[in-house]
């Protein structure tokens, strides 16, 4: 298609390259930021080429540690990030997925009821039950753990409903026929449903690392030790109202650092994706 | 290796709908049985029953003399080959036959040997290593029949395992499974509503109609001395030719179709008919001796009955003056569509009809070859 029309093509590429430039321009502009010194970038105009601090700003970031937050190390905070990250991507897919599979091949008594209660959850963020769940916290002493950063925001009506919605699809002639080829409902769930949610999970976990990466509110309460940050609140913390008392050096390399680990789940899940795309059919 | 009883089974669905009610069946040991009957009669249903999908509302299934009521699927010791197939759509060929042994615990070579033996009398050798929609229709019911036989169960069931194939294949295929069933000697349950199907593949025949048996048999013996209106009409096709019979000597009955004759037999009141004592007639007024006294429709096969276009009716043989409505030349043989006694016949004759449309001509068939029903649609 493609080929017969060369200044259609050359429209389209041109097109398509003005937006990723739009697009990429502010996080190139932070890379720059994040290789001067705060000198340089507190000095206007910033430069639009990468200065010669990048291995001075980086290593004081993620080994020295950052003044503003009580000398915690930004490889702290990415590992704090990253726990909470996964700690929530992977157990809303775990907990999802059981409930997901208890309400549609099990029959047992208030079945719908609790399909109801699950689905009315979705009518109810974090915002609104943040006193009563912070109170909890504080009575089970969860402050400042990476318990107290997941358990709250653990259960997932959304991941619930679209992997109800997958299970519905799924004949009742291969629930049968596993029944009758003696698998019960454990193995079930481990040979035949698992594999065919492959797409599913690795689409959710995607999702869900990011909604966990780029939570706020909740790890700002639950948090009060810097070396219990994640790194969208230390961020936030790190920048003073006075301009020449923000590190904006090291803010900058935070901010470059910050978005690295939701790029590899993206690129490396997004593989599986495809080759679960390619692999399965329902 | 085993029979399979079934006694007064019934089936009533949680929402009140009584699929089955009240089916006895006797399957011999490795006899194939078939149960046919059109669509929503609850063959599937009885079958489910049977592997233990499907709790079972009243009587008992017996798996060799085994009550297995109360026993799910894995236990019964069945395979089943599902009208979709069913394979599992992740695992490869091996696996998915593979996986019900698995579970059985059966050793890994021995897994191995079957799972190859099995392929290769089905020639799935070549295709172990694909996944079931890297195959065509016919190989996965090929798949889905070797999931069945590798497990060497004491019973196979089917649920229309051809409805999904074309023409061809599904003849190829009917041929195949009847010969593997006979060489592999296992006691199996085979739904069709297909009633060709039915009767190439049967040793027992069982037509059901409504939840009900309505015949249990061999299928010529069906097909030769069906037990009701209902079988007459499913079995064979074109179907049975019915007429309705009056011996009210004025009055005429309005003009039935087949499916409303068959209706008769079904208990349905309309189109009732007053015996009287006078000689049986048809609704056109033609008379028809040899009828037994309870009769109150008469059935012919389309291919028992010929045409004549003298006014003699031969010594022996009924005649009913019809009009020609179609002719339907299939090669070796012709159907001839008429007109009589407001109904319509089919009429099947050797090679080229000589008959043409609109014309008059009178159908004969030999008395041996009237079959009589009475007023419910039961044979006479
Ligand atoms: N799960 C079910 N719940 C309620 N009614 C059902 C169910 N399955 C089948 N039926 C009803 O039972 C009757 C028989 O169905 P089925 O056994 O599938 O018929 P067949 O296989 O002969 O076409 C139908 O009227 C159908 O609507
Ligand atoms: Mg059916």
């Amino acid at each position: 298609m493609t080929e017969s029309y060369p200044l259609r093509t050359f429209i389209a590429h041109a097109v398509l390259i003005l937006g990723i430039l739009i697009v990429a321009f502010p996080i190139y502009y932070t890379f720059v930021a994040s290789t001067h010194s705060l000198q340089t970038i507190l000095r206007p105009p910033l430069p639009l080429l990468p200065g010669d601090r990048f291995i001075e700003n980086y290593s004081e970031a993620l080994f020295g540690g950052v003044g503003r937050i009580g000398g915690v190390s930004v490889g702290t905070l990415l590992f704090n990030t990253t726990v909470m990250a996964l700690g929530i991507a992977i157990g809303k897919i775990c907990i999802s997925i059981l409930s997901a599979y208890a309400i549609v091949f099990f029959r047992f008594p208030l079945r719908m009821t609790f399909f109801w209660l699950i689905f009315v959850t979705l009518m109810l963020p974090v915002e609104v039950r943040i006193l009563p769940t912070y109170k909890v916290m504080v009575d089970f002493g969860l402050i400042d753990t990476y318990a107290g950063l997941i358990v709250p925001i653990i259960a997932s009506a959304t991941a619930t409903l679209l992997f109800r919605q997958f299970f519905l699809t799924i004949p009742g002639e291969l629930v049968e026929a596993a029944r009758v080829d003696g698998a019960g409902p454990f193995r079930f769930f481990k040979d035949i449903l698992l594999p065919l949610s492959k797409t599913n999970i690795a689409a959710l976990f995607v999702i869900l690392f990011i909604y966990g990466w780029t939570q706020y509110l909740w790890p700002l309460l639950v948090t009060n030790r810097n070396d219990m940050n994640t790194i969208v609140i230390a961020l936030r913390k790190m920048i003073s109202f006075a301009d020449a008392d923000t590190e904006w050096h090291l803010v900058m390399v935070t901010c470059m650092l910050a978005i690295v680990p939701p790029i590899l789940v993206v690129v490396l899940m997004q593989r599986w994706f495809v080759r679960g795309l390619v692999d399965t059919e329902k | 290796m085993a029979t399979v009883d079934l006694k007064d089974v019934k089936k009533i669905y949680a929402g009140g709908v009584e699929a089955v009610k009240g089916v006895s069946i006797a399957i011999p040991d490795k006899a194939l049985c078939v149960l046919v009957g059109p669509s929503g009669c609850g063959k599937s249903t009885l079958l489910r029953m049977i592997a233990g999908l499907e709790s079972i509302s009243a009587g008992a299934v017996s798996i060799d003399g085994k009550v297995v009521n109360a026993i799910g699927p894995t236990e019964r010791d069945i395979a089943m080959v599902f009208q979709n197939y069913a394979l599992y759509p992740h695992m490869k060929v091996y696996d998915n036959m593979a996986y019900g042994l698995r579970n059985r615990g059966t050793p890994k070579d021995e897994i191995d040997k079957r799972v190859r033996e099995t392929a290769k009398t089905l020639e799935l050798s070549a295709l172990l290593d694909r996944r079931p929609r890297e195959l065509s229709g016919g190989q996965r019911q090929r798949v889905a029949m070797g999931r069945a036989i590798v497990r060497n169960p004491k019973v196979f069931l089917f649920d229309e395992p051809l409805s999904n194939l074309d023409a061809k294949l599904r003849g190829q295929m009917r041929v195949e499974i009847k010969n593997l069933q006979r060489a592999l000697g296992v006691t199996s349950v085979y739904v069709t509503h297909d009633q060709l199907e039915a009767m190439t593949l049967a040793d027992q025949l069982v037509v059901m109609n409504a939840g009900l048996v309505e015949q249990i048999g061999d299928p010529l013996d069906i097909y030769e001395k069906p037990a009701s209106t209902f079988v007459a009409s499913f079995i064979g096709a074109p179907p049975m030719n019915l007429l309705a019979l009056t011996r009210d000597g004025a009055g005429r009955m309005p003009a039935g179709s087949p499916e409303e004759m068959a209706a008769i037999g079904h208990g349905s009141a309309a189109g009732s008919t007053a015996l009287a004592s006078a000689a049986p007639m048809l609704t056109d007024g033609s008379l028809v001796p040899f009828a037994p006294q309870a009769a109150a429709i008469l059935g012919f096969r389309p291919e028992d009955a010929d045409v004549t276009h003298g006014a003699e009716a031969p010594d022996g043989a009924l005649a009913i003056p019809a009009a020609v409505e179609a002719v339907e030349p299939v090669g070796a043989e012709s159907f001839l569509y008429c007109a009589a006694a407001g109904t319509r016949i089919i009429v099947r004759v050797h090679g080229r009809a000589t008959a043409r449309p609109d014309d008059q001509l009178r159908v004969v068939v030999r008395a041996e070859k009237l079959h009589w029903f009475d007023e419910a649609g039961k044979r006479v």
